[in-house]
């Protein structure tokens, strides 16, 4: 498990020098509140849970955002802000980590916040006994005796988190990470209030017995119809919170989804139905938005033994990748303000130095010609491909535009097989496959969240490409002074030798009601506050 | 049972008069038919989108699945249905000729609703018409197996199917034809009952005809008319399910393309300015189902003496 | 009567229970986990959800301990998606609100189906009875999850007068549009149904004689042909309702309802085994006791079936 590595020492720099200001939304001069303070928005799916310690997926962690603070928070720009922990010393080493806890955080039902009901989670986070699907999410911070108490071998007492008093912290970890404060913010690392747990059982989480400690508590659930929170007056900057009153509606079917926004019923929607950004950007110029979101979408080649001999020979997998016209599918099929990708690392990904890539620059016809000429050189003939993808609105396009594109520019068959998430995992997971549509998003803001992933015998790396050179310059970019140069080098080799099809990055697309206020629109992990937002008359 | 004189001389007056008493209600029955004009016009309908589904092809220089590349990128203003293009219907989202994924579309439909009719009339009216020929103990066992089938949640289990198994027209086929069968065995059953204990029957069984020979030659050509009428009204049903299936995503596998999945994407793009992907679809859809019901009607209407 | 309804239910439980065996072998075939993610988890973790929900324990145990639960102690066990409720609070959240859309689609399809199709049989061949039979084949064969957008599109967006979805209890508001996309193809079949056999029962010497009386054309009808002409539309309201449990599928999807449908679904994608098991279960054991119910209707309704 060591998926995630050193930040670069620029961003390490900045947490360590002094965090942004903790105060909640700040009304912009000239703007009039709004009476009525609510927000609502659309959520795709039902959030299985809203138990910090089980929570495994993005809608949750949205929630949760707003009915727990751990120690840290972020900022409209992903930076670190303090939440319960006004600061923290780290050591030398960045191995031991104090958190000091502000004096006034306190529970919904009164109770105050400390340092044990920290330590109390994250025990629970490790332990087999609650079986946390993001166990390993404790392991990853290095905490001492974490991948132990995970695998059952240690007591999760043995944590290396200890309350040295009530307002003071105190975490050990076995490895430099630098980044720790930062994994802070994270639900898995969220307090928890054991009493209402131990009363309630697994029942703590229903409406009537949620006791959080973040600005607004949770007041109404429907599971696949709505949830409702409202402010919590028990929160240490409630003065400072503006929004009342937040609503989430469930609305599974996309364009039933818009057409109840344009209804007026709620404030958010995101994202947009595919193919519908242009003509909204057009109807509704101050409402559509399109943020750089930090994923990368690419198209995987089977690099099994047993995978298709052709696909081995990099001049192949260069030819299809020359082939695939990137601007007609962000600008024609996507058309939501993505970005064409030709390297793997989000664009907008901090820190990071975009590599040199020749066909990059080329027009599409000599790519064309290229592609051919390398094909010619390989002497592939009449190749059959089975491209995979998960059901889905635009994937279903991107294969289709794609696989076109082969056809008619390379003479090379495509079989499309479409299948529902759970499947495709499966049948990627074991290769099934020639060609598989990946996406790959960040889990924090550095390039090594993405080139990780595509290292000798990494879990994530399912096309199992390897390369020597490659695993080399990621492995010194670890310890190396200036990584951002590793990345660089990392990219070109990775494009050199064509490990992966990048197609584009991420943009995140979305209607937003232009009374709300506040939106963190440079936060490119799309981690948001609502404590932050305000409403203003019009 | 006795096989007597009478019984004898019955059977020898049904194999003369067998065939004369058929061809007379067979063509009473069309006349009934033609006279009925919703029918006759929905039958000239259905031959038209059947030619339509064969040929339609020939008539357009695109494939199902090539992409007009001029046109990506302005489906709204320009992907509509023209003739200096050839896309007679227009294109969908992705740049591909409507009108040849239509005729595709139309031939997968038609067929899901063909072959689960053809499954239902051949597997159905031979479990009917055995269990309730034999009767007893088979015929006791045979329809509970039909009982508790009906009571599974058909349609649960399908998604279940194509959900888990990789899914293909094949898979769709096992899901239809599990189910499309049941009531028709039912109905073929409840007819045999009553055929069971007419003359023509009993005398077959006085001369030593074999029981499957009996069932065969004289219990199933009499299920005919009921069988017929209840197919027709299949078909459509059949159409239908299948477009469910694909609402849901379960469907076809691209490029491949059928009546459901192109009125589905069509409906994703009711608010994108570009009517004729639903409209084409939907119209072809309407239609030919409506001409499914009517012929059924009109077949119900002319098969069944009792409405005289 | 009694001995018929022991006789069938006596049908009824080795059906539900190969029902129970049937889906439980089903989704041990299924691929994939209800664990995995996209970025995969590691084997400790996974070791330790499966030691939490059993499934480290061989298979004929496992399925010996679920029918155990679910026959004895009506458990269906936690979900395996969402963590902190069992199968038994999702369907006790999922299954009254679809219960209260169908009841409602139910009422309304037979009572609407049912009038239309007696006023098409009573004016046979007037234009009342071809408007009739074009509505309800048109209501038929136009795809419900085509009507349900424009619904929502008419009565939400443009005259603002429902709201696009959402459930709050089941308020008359929240009621209308699901029930509308809901009962209407239903309503189509049940008017047809009702056409063909009032036709057949109109032409009945019985009815004949009466009228022949000089007996008022309502009163015939109401009095002597609506009964017997009942008959072949009782027996479709077995399928009916199961049409309706299964049209709860899209209903949800498009109104958010939060109903048994949309749980199905996601369970069904995100292989939360229990929640399948559970929810098709139920539907199958509903679906046996509601066709054990209309056959005991009918019976009762005509006396001449045996049992």
């Amino acid at each position: 498990m060591k998926r995630r590595t050193i930040l670069s020492m620029t961003t390490a720099a900045v947490l360590a020098l002094g965090l942004s200001p903790a105060h909640a939304a700040t009304v912009a001069e000239g703007d009039t509140l709004a009476e009525n303070q609510t927000f609502s928005y659309r959520l795709l799916d039902q959030f299985p849970t809203l138990d910090p310690q089980l929570n495994e997926e993005t809608a949750g962690s949205h929630v949760l955002r707003q009915i727990m603070e751990g120690l840290m928070t972020q900022d409209a720009q992903g930076n670190l802000r303090p939440g319960v922990a006004t600061d923290y010393e780290a050591s030398e080493n960045n191995t031991v980590y104090t958190f000091n806890l502000r004096e006034d955080a306190r529970w919904s039902n009164g109770d105050p916040v400390t340092a044990q009901d920290f330590v109390n989670a994250w025990r629970r986070a490790a332990d087999p006994a609650t079986a946390s699907p993001y166990a390993w999410y404790v392991e990853l911070t290095q905490m001492k005796n974490a991948a132990e108490i995970v695998a059952g071998e240690m007591d999760p007492s043995e944590l290396g988190v200890e309350a040295v008093d009530d307002r003071t912290l105190k975490v050990t970890l076995t490895k430099p990470v630098p980044y720790f404060p930062a994994m802070t913010s994270y639900a898995t690392l969220m307090p928890i209030h054991m009493p209402t747990v131990e009363e309630h059982g697994s029942d703590w989480t229903s409406p009537e017995n949620y006791v959080g400690n973040g600005a607004y508590m949770l007041d109404e659930l429907a599971l696949n119809e709505y949830f409702k929170l409202v402010k919590n007056p028990e929160y240490w900057d409630a003065e400072n919170v503006i929004i009342d009153e937040v609503t989430g509606l469930i609305i599974n079917d996309v364009n039933q989804a818009l057409t109840r926004y344009e209804s007026g019923e709620y404030d958010m929607l995101e994202p947009l139905p595919a193919g519908t950004y242009p003509r909204l950007k057009e109807e509704r110029p101050e409402e559509a938005k399109s943020v750089p979101r930090l994923c990368s979408y690419y198209y995987a080649m089977n690099q099994r033994p047993e995978g298709p001999p052709e696909l081995k020979d990099p001049r192949v997998r260069r030819a299809l990748s020359l082939a695939v016209d990137r601007d007609i599918i962000v600008d024609q099929i996507l058309q939501g303000g993505q970005q064409p990708g030709y390297y793997f690392t989000h664009n907008a990904t901090a820190g990071f130095e975009p590599p040199e890539i020749d066909y990059a620059n080329w027009t599409q016809a000599e790519r064309d010609e290229k592609a051919k000429e390398l094909m010619d050189e390989a002497g592939v003939d009449g190749l059959d491909l089975k491209l995979i993808y998960n059901t889905d609105e635009n994937h279903k396009k991107i294969a289709t535009v794609v696989s076109q594109m082969w056809k008619q520019k390379l003479g090379i068959d495509v079989t499309l097989s479409n299948m529902e998430w759970s499947t495709y995992l499966d049948v990627r997971r074991e290769g099934n496959f020639d060609i598989a549509r990946v996406a790959w998003c960040g889990d924090y803001n550095e390039a090594s969240t993405f080139l990780d992933i595509l290292t000798t015998g990494q879990e994530q790396n399912d096309g199992k490409w390897s390369n020597e050179e490659y695993d080399k310059v990621i492995a010194e970019s670890k310890t190396s002074g200036d990584p951002a140069a590793n990345y660089k080098k990392a990219e070109e080799i990775l494009s050199e030798d064509m490990g992966i099809i990048p197609i584009y990055h991420y943009a995140n697309t979305f209607l937003l009601n232009p009374a709300i206020k506040g939106f963190p629109m440079e936060n490119v992990e799309n981690n948001w506050y609502v404590k932050d937002f305000y409403r203003v008359a019009n | 049972m006795l096989a007597g004189r009478p019984a004898v001389e019955a059977a020898e007056q049904a194999a003369h008069m067998e065939p004369v008493k058929g061809r007379s209600l067979w063509q009473d029955a069309r006349t009934r038919f033609f006279h009925n004009k919703a029918a006759v016009a929905s039958m000239v309908i259905l031959v038209l989108v059947g030619l339509f589904a064969a040929f339609g092809q020939f008539v357009t220089p695109w494939s199902n699945e090539e992409i007009d590349w001029a046109l990506l990128g302005s489906i709204p203003e320009q992907g509509g249905p023209s003739w200096e293009n050839r896309h007679y219907f227009g294109v969908d989202e992705t740049g591909r000729d409507l009108y040849a994924r239509v005729v595709q579309g139309t031939r997968i439909s038609l067929m899901v609703g063909i072959v689960g009719a053809l499954i239902s009339v051949v597997v159905g009216t031979a479990w009917g018409a055995i269990a309730g020929y034999v009767g007893g103990r088979v015929d006791t066992i045979m329809m509970r197996i039909v009982d508790l089938m009906m009571s599974i949640p058909y349609m649960f289990v399908l998604i279940l199917l194509l959900v888990v198994f990789e899914r293909s027209i094949f898979m769709l086929f096992i899901g239809i034809g599990l189910i499309s069968w049941l009531d028709m065995a039912r109905i073929a059953r409840g007819q045999t009952l009553s055929i069971k204990n007419k003359e023509f029957v009993e005398a077959a069984i006085a001369t030593g005809v074999s029981t499957p020979r009996i069932i065969a030659r004289h219990i199933v050509p009499n299920l005919l008319g009921v069988v017929i009428v209840y197919a027709t009204l299949l078909v459509p049903q059949m159409i239908i399910f299948e477009s469910f299936i694909s609402f849901l995503g379960l469907g076809v596998q691209e490029p491949s393309t059928s009546w459901g999945a192109l009125i589905n994407m069509g409906a994703d793009n009711m608010r994108n300015q570009t009517p004729w992907m639903l409209g084409f679809p939907l119209a072809f859809f309407v239609v030919t189902l409506f001409a499914f019901f009517f012929i059924g009607d009109g077949l119900r209407d002319a098969l069944d003496p009792k409405d005289r | 009567m009694t001995a018929f309804i022991l006789k069938r239910l006596a049908i009824a439980v080795p059906t539900i229970l190969l029902l129970i065996v049937f889906s439980f072998l089903l989704m041990e075939a299924a691929p994939g986990s209800p664990f995995a993610t996209e970025r995969g988890v590691p084997p400790a973790v996974l070791a330790n959800l499966e030691a939490k929900y059993g499934l480290d324990k061989p298979l004929i145990q496992r399925m010996g301990i679920y029918i155990y639960d679910v026959v004895v102690n009506f458990d269906f066990g936690p979900s395996f998606k969402f963590k902190d409720r069992t199968v038994n609070d999702l369907i006790a959240q999922g299954f009254p609100v679809t219960l209260t859309y169908g009841f409602w689609s139910f009422v309304v399809a037979v009572a609407v189906g049912g009038t239309l199709g007696v006023l098409a049989a009573v004016f046979h061949n007037s234009w009342l009875d071809y408007l009739a039979v074009g509505i309800s084949i048109g209501a038929q064969v136009l795809p419900n999850f085509v009507m349900a957008p424009i619904l929502v599109l008419i009565f939400t967006l443009w005259l603002g007068w429902l709201p696009g979805g959402g459930w709050r209890g089941g308020q008359i508001e929240y009621l209308i549009l699901p029930v509308i996309a809901l009962s209407t193809s239903y309503m189509a079949s049940i008017a047809r149904i009702t056409r063909s056999s009032m036709l057949e029962v109109l032409n009945a010497g019985f009815i004949r004689t009466a009228r022949a009386k000089g007996l008022p054309m309502r009163r015939v009808i109401l009095r002597h042909a609506l009964k017997p002409a009942m008959l072949p539309v009782i027996s479709y309201l077995g399928p009916a309702f199961v049409g309706m449990i299964t049209g709860s599928v899209l209903i949800d999807v498009f109104f958010s309802t939060g109903g048994i449908g949309q749980f199905f679904v996601n369970s069904a994608l995100s292989r939360d085994y229990s929640v399948i098991m559970g929810i098709t279960i139920l539907i199958g054991t509903l679906t046996v006791l509601f066709n054990l119910l209309v056959d005991v209707i009918y019976a009762w309704i005509d006396p001449k079936i045996r049992y």
